[in-house]
């Protein structure tokens, strides 16, 4: 059952890296290693444990998913295309004038989208609202956040930490895409972030640690939520920027550059071998 | 002496009633409790008020988020620090993604007189009505502060309120009804228009007063809301008085007198002095004290339209209306 659940979502996965690939390609602008190393992450939300519904894209009753790394709006838009929010064609309209498909996501025009995201360390905080509105109503509907590892040197991050735990969120859960680069260079060697899992834990959340391209991992991970009773839950996905494309991966120049025709070629045939 | 009013006690009162029978409502604060005067709400629904601590950026995101949830989060803070500390939220969380948040800034413009430049509250206006989807909401006294809530919580859309802790005596009477982008016209005037808002309103009006003792009849608008700005009671003021005298408890650049410059210098011009403050940090001082340094009093008022009536550029636009 498990092995179904994990080959569909390495199918699933590698048809999203290659779509986002081609639309970045032919957008000629986007966040190529960041979506990357969030796929896997997104896909096994998306296809195994959200409760969103692509018909109803508004119900009161959904999970909440936030996007705290907005600039990775390839990523996202690229599930949400394969999980029906949206045809798959209209992703060719990426970053083209009039597009819905903004460089970084607008919920008022993208079903699926919760919150416009983009300036960083934004959406945690709104994670934490949503899911103090999910515990006053005594709700079931749960809030996931995702960020990026470099992100987390905004402020507004650690005051949300502080208040989750203070409101004894155990209805959210934050995953931190820890591929360990940022825009310039290595998180470590621009402001040092570690010991990552002791501060979260010392901001009262309850920390697990996983490899964020670990399909069974993932799945073991977010079953087991929240990790503690009256804790927010940290999950630190160890990932890769570029995961999926061996010229990509844990290169810093591939933040924001795009693939040319060839490299695009190669990619895709990487991608399809690893598909087999 | 007419009676003074501290328009947070009507904002306080009329929260907690409408709270009562709506269940969306629910208060944010970053330790602003007593400073807000949500007391009584606490008392009365502790766990429809939201104390985030001193955190700014996280209390409008939070806010953002318990809109998504299907609450009206109304987010109560000094305005100097809701305002600034937490701008860019309100840009992208807020306004952006269109959240039906309702930021109400305590306690603006000088208030705070003697703490300094730090606390006074005197870009907001300028900040946040120029960001998109935002309505800015400044009332004038405590009826209009009442009706002004209830307004922003039946609109659906972020919302600016504008509240001082400034004692105000009553502007409007029992007739009085508020309504979103509409000034209110609350004395009658050929020769001259003053349009102000919040805090300087009763200022504007005394001095229509002292105008009238000197022989000129001043128009007096309460603008109380500076986004949408109401467009043709600006254009109605600058064809048939001539000339404009602002008023606000607010820098002089971007505010309620930009507000009324651009529409006057995109329709008919006609002359417009700004008054609020020039562009500087305040001096120590207590509030009073502060209005009086930067003129911001009926006389001052007085001297500004006077000075704008005497040099003939109000009466010459208003006997050349075709120019």
């Amino acid at each position: 059952m498990q092995g179904q659940t994990i080959e569909m979502l390495r199918e699933r996965a590698n048809r999203i890296r290659r779509r986002d690939l081609t639309m970045i390609h032919r957008a000629g602008l986007g966040h190529t290693g960041g979506d990357l190393s969030a796929v896997d992450i997104l896909t096994t939300l998306y296809f195994a444990v959200l409760k969103v519904n692509p018909q109803d894209p508004k119900s009161p009753h959904r999970d909440r998913f936030i996007m705290s790394k907005g600039h990775c709006s390839g990523a996202l838009y690229t599930t949400l295309a394969e999980a029906g929010f949206f045809p798959p064609d209209e992703l060719d309209t990426y970053m083209q004038p009039l597009s819905r498909l903004n460089g970084h996501p607008d919920c008022v025009k993208v079903p699926g989208v919760e919150t416009n995201t983009g300036p960083l360390g934004h959406g945690l905080p709104v994670a934490v609202g949503t899911a103090i509105a999910s515990k006053l109503d005594s709700a079931r509907w749960r809030t996931f956040a995702l960020t990026g590892d470099g992100e987390l040197q905004e402020g507004s991050n650690w005051e949300a930490a502080m208040a989750a735990a203070h409101y004894g969120l155990d209805n959210l859960t934050v995953i931190v895409d820890r591929n360990q680069l940022q825009q310039g260079d290595a998180t470590e060697r621009t402001v040092r972030l570690e010991p990552l899992a002791d501060k979260w834990r010392a901001f009262g959340w309850s920390v697990r640690e996983v490899d964020g391209h670990d399909y069974a991992a993932l799945l073991e991970t977010f079953e087991r939520l929240p990790s503690e009773p009256g804790r927010p839950s940290c999950i630190i996905a160890h990932t890769h920027k570029g995961q999926g494309v061996s010229f990509m991966k844990d290169q810093v120049g591939w933040h924001h550059r795009v693939p040319s025709a060839e490299e695009l070629a190669s990619a895709l045939l990487e991608l399809g071998e690893v598909a087999q | 002496m007419s009676e003074l009013y501290d328009c947070r006690d009507a904002f306080a009162s009329t929260l907690q009633q409408l709270a009562r029978t709506d269940p969306r409502i629910v208060v944010v604060v970053n330790d602003s409790v007593g400073s807000s005067k949500m007391g009584g709400l606490r008392k009365a629904f502790p766990d429809r008020v939201i104390n985030v601590g001193i955190a700014e950026q996280n209390m409008i995101g939070i806010s953002a988020g318990l809109a998504n949830g299907g609450k009206i989060p109304f987010v109560c803070g000094a305005s100097c620090f809701l305002t600034a500390r937490g701008l860019e939220q309100i840009k992208a969380d807020i306004a952006y993604s269109r959240a039906n948040v309702k930021l109400c800034g305590m306690s603006s413009g000088l208030a705070y007189g003697e703490l300094g430049p730090t606390h006074h509250s005197i870009e907001d206006m300028a900040w946040l009505r120029a960001i998109a989807n935002m309505t800015v909401i400044v009332p004038a006294d405590p009826l209009e502060t009442e009706q002004a809530v209830r307004e922003a919580l039946h609109f659906t859309g972020p919302v600016f309120l504008r509240i001082s802790r400034m004692p105000v005596p009553a502007v409007h009477d029992e007739a009085y009804q508020f309504e979103i982008g509409r000034a209110a016209r609350l004395r009658e005037g050929k020769d001259v228009t003053l349009i102000a808002n919040g805090t300087m309103v009763s200022r504007a009006l005394d001095a229509a007063e002292l105008l009238a003792g000197l022989g000129v009849e001043a128009r007096v608008l309460n603008m109380s809301t500076v986004r949408p700005i109401d467009r043709e009671a600006i254009f109605e003021a600058a064809t048939q008085t001539g000339g404009i005298v602002t008023v606000e408890e607010h820098t002089i650049f971007g505010g309620l007198g930009g507000a009324v410059a651009e529409v006057v210098s995109t329709t008919k011009p006609a002359p417009v002095r700004i008054l609020g403050i020039p562009g500087v940090f305040a001096p120590t001082g207590s509030a009073p004290w502060l209005l009086e340094h930067f003129g911001l009093t009926a006389s001052g008022i007085c001297q500004a339209a006077l000075a704008l009536v005497e040099a003939g550029l109000a009466h010459e636009y208003q006997n050349n209306p075709g120019d």
